[in-house]
This record gives C-alpha cells, structure tokens and sequence, in this order.
C-alpha cells in the first residue's frame, strides 16, 4: 500500500428529484487498499458506488482518480459534463461488478471477457484471448469459458463477471453487493476470488451485507447514514468500538457476529 | 361445380412458370424485409431520439402506413412517381419501394419494442467496461434486441410473403399474377388457385418452422 490518493470524493452530492442521497461524501482510497462502504439500504452507499462511475452523475462535488476529475471539469467557472468519449475513456479505468452479474448473455464467458479488452483497449483477437483465458483460470472456470451465461450458476457468473472486470486491468474495482443476488452456498466462491483479488494488491471499494468478509478484507470502513458519514476507521474500531449510536443498531442487527455491538443493542 | 372435371396436367405444364413466379414473390419478401428492418432501425432511433423533429415525421410515416392499404401505397408509387418524373423504376423495383416502406413501418415498431425491452443492466455493464455510446448499440444492444425481436421479425417475414401477391395488381410475374395468367389462358380455375394457395401455404409454413429452429438456438442464449 502506497499513500498515493487514487480516488479523492470531496463533498459529494447527489439528489434524486427532491430527495438528497448523498449530502456532502469524501472519501479517499489509496492505491492497494480495500474500502467497505456499510450502511442500511438506503443510506447512499450504492449511489456512491456509481457516482464513481458516472453510471448515475453526482451534482456537487469532485470525484478525482489519479488527479483527474470523474465527469465533469470547471471550465470558466461552469461545472461542464466531460464528452461521452471521455467519460468511456475514464469508465475504462475504473472496474465495476455488479449485484445481477450483468453478463452479456449473446456472448461466451471468454467473449464476456475479451468484448472491453478488443473493443475498449484495442487488444488484437489472440492477445485478449489469452488475457481471458488467463483470468477465468485465476476465478477457476478455465473450462467454461466457451459456455453462455444461461449455462452457468449464480456464482459462477459473477466470477465471471469479476474476471470481467479485471482483466482490463483497472486502477480500481468497485464492487456492488456482488454476492446479494446468490444462493448461500455460492456466496463463498465469489468472496473467495475477492479476497484474492485483494491479497494481490488490488484497490478495491466495496459495497457489501457480508459483514465477516468485511471486516476481514478491508483496510478502512465507511459507515453511511441517511447520506452521510457517520463513522469511517480500521475495521476493529468500526466493529468493535462504535461510537455513533446509528451503527451500533446497524451492527446489532448482526446478531452474535460483533461483540460490543450486538451487546449494544 | 358437380360437373366440374379436374385436370392436373395444366399445372405439369405451367410448373416452371410457377416456380419461378415463386421464387420471385420470395425475393421480393426478402429483399423488401431487408431494405424495411434498416428503415426500421432508423426509424426506431429516430423514435426513441426524445428530438420531436425527428421522433414527430417517423410517427406520421408510421401512422399514414398503418392506416392506409398496401394495394393503396402500391399504386401511389408505381402511378403516382412517374407523375414527378421519377420513372427510373421498373414495376418489380417499384413494389420493392412499397413493400419497404410498409415493412419499414411495421418494423419500426418491433425495433421500438425490441429497444425498450433491454434490460438497464446490460446498458450499465457495457458503459462500466468503457465501450463508447456506438459500441454500446453495436456490440451489446443491437445483439440482444435481434434475439429479442426474432418471432416478430418472422411473422413480419410471412406477411410480406403473403403481401407479395398484390404486386399482381401491378403486373409483376409473381405467384398470384402468373396464376391468373395461366388461368385466363386455360380456364383452369380450381387447378390453378388451388395450386397457387398450396404454394403459399407450403412456403410460408416451411419459413416458419426455419425461424422457429433459428429462434430456438438463439433464445437458448437469452
């Protein structure tokens, strides 16, 4: 881990119609570290999520990567949107894997992989094969990658759609409660690629329910609350000594798995 | 009708003649559902375009075509263009121009469908691995909305089929028009209309059951 500031989120806001979701986020991930966002549904963390992305547009603020601002530029004092071309060119940095997996279902598990790398990166044909075939080996499905989504489970899709993201090499990856939509007894294969994922070295910043993975693979916790930072730190302090009294009801609903917290509530 | 004496021989006589008036009204089909799912697929952008400009003159296309008759369209090019001196048209290259306009029509309206029926999600996954706004609808969209929209494009496919037999009004040899020629020349009357259905439906029931299959691999996929 480096102190380098890969993504620097200062004052975010976001409003949907007359309801504000995100009053004022920031938030800073440095290179190699991994970044839990936790709250109840509801509390903006999702929202933040893709406001990284510009799947949906923040509308004050400043999301930077790598210094460069996400979006928009101040151009004469406006706030101006960045073209479609330059927002595709910075979405290419920033990896995204979703609840529903979103596989493209026309296409292989290797034409899922290779689409960006050929498309997006110019990689040839033979170089973005070799790129998938790699990847889906590291997620452990080398052997279906000739197979359609239909034809996969739920956690053999989503690992899929990590390698997916992955293998184009992202600065960051940002994962949306990934493991919501799987069979409990799925949800292991996915948590296990992302722990290796983050052993590796990988920025991640995470959306997750699966508080145990949480607290084991990040480096800092985020706790959201009705849009705002309630308490961020080290997971021990986040789940060991919370002090805001909105995540100690937030926790104890975890009954048993945090000491302090479920004896809090 | 009681007395009425059949004799097949006509058809053994003429059935290179209704062979060839056959394949003429598929090609026809073909060729105009070609030419009217790439009006279609503008039209349907220009649609979905939220530019009232754009969206506002495909809507009159689409309705003066969805509430006049084809035999109507047919006649209004193949008489009506020469009238503004447009007469490079053969009378087959002018039913094509009819029938595409009426295919172009109605496959708008598939298209239309088909594109507000992909799922966000796809969109979504496609923008996060950074494909520009053109390789989104090109490698993601368009692919799915086929696999989408491939049973209407196969009804839409024997319909125009079926529509090929107004060319006759028009005079180009298709099936409807051969089989009246043979008959005028013949008196044949049963035969001949008998025949001519029976290659119609035969036709039409042998596409369908290839769509079908075709629809079978791909909505597998979906």
């Amino acid at each position: 881990m480096t102190d380098q500031p890969l993504l620097q989120a200062t004052a975010v806001h976001k409003s949907f119609g007359d309801v504000e979701v995100l009053k004022g986020i920031d938030l800073t991930v440095r290179q190699g570290q991994v970044v839990s966002l936790i709250g109840a549904s509801g509390s903006g963390k999702t929202t933040f999520l893709r406001c990284v992305n510009l799947l949906e547009e923040h509308d004050g603020g400043e999301i930077l990567l790598d210094g460069d601002p996400i979006g928009y530029r101040d151009i004469g004092g406006k706030r101006r949107r960045l073209s479609e071309a330059k927002v595709s060119a910075q979405r290419a940095r920033i990896g995204m894997v979703f609840q529903q997996f979103n596989l493209f279902p026309h296409l292989t598990a290797g034409d899922n992989v290779m689409l960006g790398l050929t498309k997006v990166l110019g990689k040839s044909k033979a170089e973005a094969r070799e790129i998938a075939g790699h990847w889906l080996g590291r997620v452990g499905l080398a052997e279906r990658r000739d197979h359609y989504p239909y034809q996969l489970s739920g956690g053999q899709q989503q690992r899929v759609a990590i390698a997916r993201a992955v293998a184009m090499q992202p600065r960051l990856l940002l994962f949306d409660e990934v493991t919501s939509a799987l069979d409990p007894e799925l949800v292991a294969e996915v948590l296990g690629v992302m722990h290796a994922l983050a052993d590796a070295g990988m920025t991640m910043l995470l959306v997750s329910h699966e508080m145990l993975f949480v607290r084991d693979v990040s480096h800092h916790v985020v706790f959201l609350d009705k849009g705002r930072i309630a308490q961020q730190g080290r997971p021990a302090d986040v789940f060991d000594n919370p002090e805001n009294e909105r995540l100690r009801s937030f926790l104890g609903r975890f009954h048993g798995l945090f000491g302090r917290a479920s004896a809090a509530s | 009708m009681i007395d009425y004496h059949f004799d097949w021989s006509v058809i053994a006589r003429n059935s290179d003649k209704l062979i060839d008036a056959l394949i003429l009204g598929l090609w026809l089909a073909v060729v105009s559902l070609a030419i009217g799912s790439v009006i279609g697929l503008l039209a349907a952008y220009a649609r979905v375009s939220g530019k009232w400009w754009l969206s506002r003159p495909v809507w009159l296309y689409v309705e003066f075509i969805r509430c006049t008759p084809l035999l109507l369209l047919i006649f209004l090019i193949y008489f009506g263009l020469p009238e503004f001196d447009i007469s490079f048209l053969n009378k087959t290259q002018s039913f094509v121009v009819s029938l595409s306009l009426y295919a172009g029509a109605y496959m708008s309206e598939v298209f239309r469908a088909g594109l507000a029926s992909i799922p966000k999600q796809y969109v979504e996954a496609a923008k996060a691995i950074g494909l520009r706004p053109w390789q989104r609808q090109a490698y993601v969209i368009l692919p799915v909305m086929f696999r989408i929209t491939l049973p209407s494009i196969s009804n839409n496919l024997i319909s125009l089929f079926k529509d090929t037999s107004l060319a006759a009004a028009i005079a180009v040899p298709e099936l409807t028009f051969t089989a009246r020629q043979i008959n005028a020349n013949t008196f044949r009357v049963m035969e001949v209309w008998l025949t001519a259905s029976a290659l119609y439906l035969v036709t039409a029931y042998l596409i369908a059951i290839l769509l079908r299959l075709l629809e079978r691999r791909y909505a597998a996929i979906r």
